[in-house]
């Protein structure tokens, strides 16, 4: 069979997700997770991982650079890319929300500032809410402290560095999981293969619900 | 945005150098070849159409259309595709001639996409359209002419997967998901290929587990002839039982044409709902991440523009497949260079006609007598003939 080239996330959902592979019987080698090369083959399990930021997972994908990914939901809906969402995996489970100071009020031009610009205006326009976003890379919980815009969207795992800084959840917009996703002519051209990882994960998945 | 600078051009657009070109006429004359082999005609129609006509029953999305306007300011369109124009010329300037009709095109379409590399704005379509067969022969037929075409391309590794929009249509209406709106909701989930959003919004209807089970099932219906035998079980409901024995007609007619091993049914296969009225399919190549060829039935296209018949066809991406042949083969085409000085000038340009006759590649160049052939000269051109006195 041909080899299967898989996108994986570095960082937060790495270590869930290498896990879960092995506990599916895909053979990962020990040492691999803390290695820092950047294409790394697996022979015994016919796979090729490329270690990817996450939000470039959805883009190799689409391309067609890796056949399969791993990818959070949330990145998937902010790249809307046209790719194959095959499973949930259940791993590195968060929240979507609103976030804003305990006093929060309406305001007459609400900005709202976060990493995630479509996901977040399609949020309001959806909830006929008109708001400007203000697009951040990083530490968003600046942004309501220090007068930047009225709130934010961002990611909520255990709510910490919010109650750290004094802000509070306004709305839990949805949950967040991370998906397995395939290029729409790897999924035709090397089904078998994907087909099969689908129903390794699957089994997995279904044992720890 | 600031001016662009004197090497710019609009994004996703191209240039075509020469050996780029020679692969594509190569491609675009051996497929039209074929093509006239199966009996179908080329045709050409213009780049500009109507908004109001061709440009509103095209499969391309509102906003992926280049608009501009005529000096009545009335809209205009590129044209996106050819196969709304092909229906419009069927429908008018081909009225009385009878039907079936077989005809064949290649031309470059036009498409507003976002600026990103490997999205063209501007792109060559190969495809052929029958018009005025409903039978699955007729859909057999294209698809063998799909595969003929790719192959006459040069593609080697290639697949094509055979799905059929009446499918689901049925098998909604047999595990009775009633509500329009549930229905509409995971028609959506399928076209997005989003798997998990199908799934959860199965688990939240009210219907029988059973229902339930054969609704994710059907995710994994694929394969060859078993497939079609399998989904007739799905399913009870007349309509829908035509269009599976449709599906299993066609792919008796491709075993007939010897092709079927190259198909794989899938009944999760989708085109848009609005424009597709019966089988659809798509075909990969190689490595490449994205279809090299899409296609299927569209029996409503032409009732559009008032000649309603049934009608079946596809398109070859021709640009992307360029991509997929030119990284197996190098072009090497044989060269001559004649060189002559004003002494033999008659004789060389003479000779050189003579050398083209026969098909040969030759160009000329007066040089005087000091001239000196070197190294890359000699690399440039297979043969070098000195025609000076001095040579």
């Amino acid at each position: 069979m041909e080899i299967l080239k898989v996108a994986m996330p570095k960082g937060r959902i790495f270590k869930q997700a290498s896990n879960l592979f092995r506990a599916a019987d895909i053979p990962i080698p020990d040492d691999f997770d803390d290695s820092r090369k950047l294409i790394i083959p697996i022979p015994e399990a016919n796979m090729e991982f490329i270690m990817a930021k996450p939000v470039d997972v959805p883009t190799y994908v689409e391309y067609g650079v890796a056949d399969v990914g791993i990818v959070g939901k949330d990145v998937l809906m902010e790249e809307n890319r046209d790719v194959y969402e095959l499973i949930d995996l259940g791993i590195a489970r968060c929240r979507m929300s609103v976030i804003g100071l305990p006093d929060w009020k309406e305001v007459m031009n609400p900005k709202v500032a976060t990493k995630y610009p479509n996901l977040a205006s399609q949020y309001f326009r959806e909830r006929g809410h008109q708001v400007e976003v203000i697009k951040l890379n990083g530490s968003i919980e600046l942004a309501p402290l220090i007068g930047l815009s009225d709130r934010i969207v961002d990611m909520v795992e255990t709510g910490r560095t919010l109650r750290e800084n004094g802000l509070i959840e306004l709305e839990e917009m949805f949950s967040v999981t991370s998906r397995l996703i395939a290029n729409r002519v790897s999924y035709r051209m090397k089904n078998d293969s994907v087909q099969q990882l689908c129903d390794q994960l699957q089994s997995v998945i279904e044992m720890k619900v | 945005m600031s001016k662009p600078k004197v090497f710019e051009k609009p994004s996703g657009v191209r240039d075509y150098l020469p050996y780029a070109v020679y692969g594509l006429r190569t491609i675009e004359k051996n497929v039209i070849q074929c093509m006239e082999n199966w009996g179908y005609q080329e045709i050409i129609t213009p780049t500009l159409e109507y908004y109001d006509t061709v440009g509103m029953a095209s499969l391309t999305s509102d906003h992926k259309l280049f608009k501009l306007l005529d000096k009545r300011g009335t809209t205009l369109v590129l044209r996106t595709d050819n196969t709304a124009p092909i229906a419009r010329v069927v429908s008018s300037l081909l009225k009385d001639e009878p039907l079936p009709m077989r005809l064949s095109y290649h031309s470059n379409v036009f498409r507003a996409m976002k600026d990103e590399a490997g999205r063209d704005a501007e792109f060559v379509q190969t495809g052929a359209e029958l018009i005025g067969d409903g039978s699955p022969d007729a859909d057999a037929e294209i698809i063998a002419l799909a595969i003929s075409s790719i192959k006459a391309a040069g593609i080697e590794n290639f697949k094509i997967a055979l799905g059929h929009m009446g499918f689901l249509q049925g098998l909604f209406k047999g595990t009775s998901v009633a509500e329009q709106e549930e229905q509409r909701m995971l028609k959506e989930h399928l076209l997005n290929k989003n798997y998990v959003g199908y799934k959860q919004a199965i688990k939240q209807l009210s219907i029988t587990k059973d229902a339930k089970q054969e609704l994710e099932g059907i995710l994994k219906l694929r394969g060859g002839k078993e497939i079609c035998e399998q989904a007739k079980s799905y399913v009870n409901d007349p309509a829908t039982q035509q269009s599976i024995n449709h599906l299993c007609e066609v792919w008796e007619v491709l075993e007939a044409y010897g092709v079927s091993e190259h198909v794989v049914i899938d009944l999760t296969m989708l085109g848009d709902f609005s424009y597709y009225t019966g089988m659809t399919f798509e075909g990969y190549a190689g490595d490449l991440g994205f279809p090299v060829c899409s296609g299927g039935r569209y029996d409503n296209l032409l009732t559009q523009f008032g000649r309603p018949a049934p009608a079946t066809g596809f398109a070859l991406k021709t640009n992307r497949i360029l991509e997929v042949v030119s990284q197996n083969s190098n072009i090497e085409l044989s060269r001559t260079l004649i060189l002559y000085d004003e002494h033999n000038r008659i004789n060389a340009l003479k000779h050189a006609q003579m050398l083209r006759n026969d098909g040969q590649i030759v160009e000329t160049r007066k040089v005087n007598s000091t001239f000196e052939t070197t190294a890359q000269l000699l690399e440039s051109y297979t043969d070098i003939i000195n025609m000076t006195k001095r040579g």
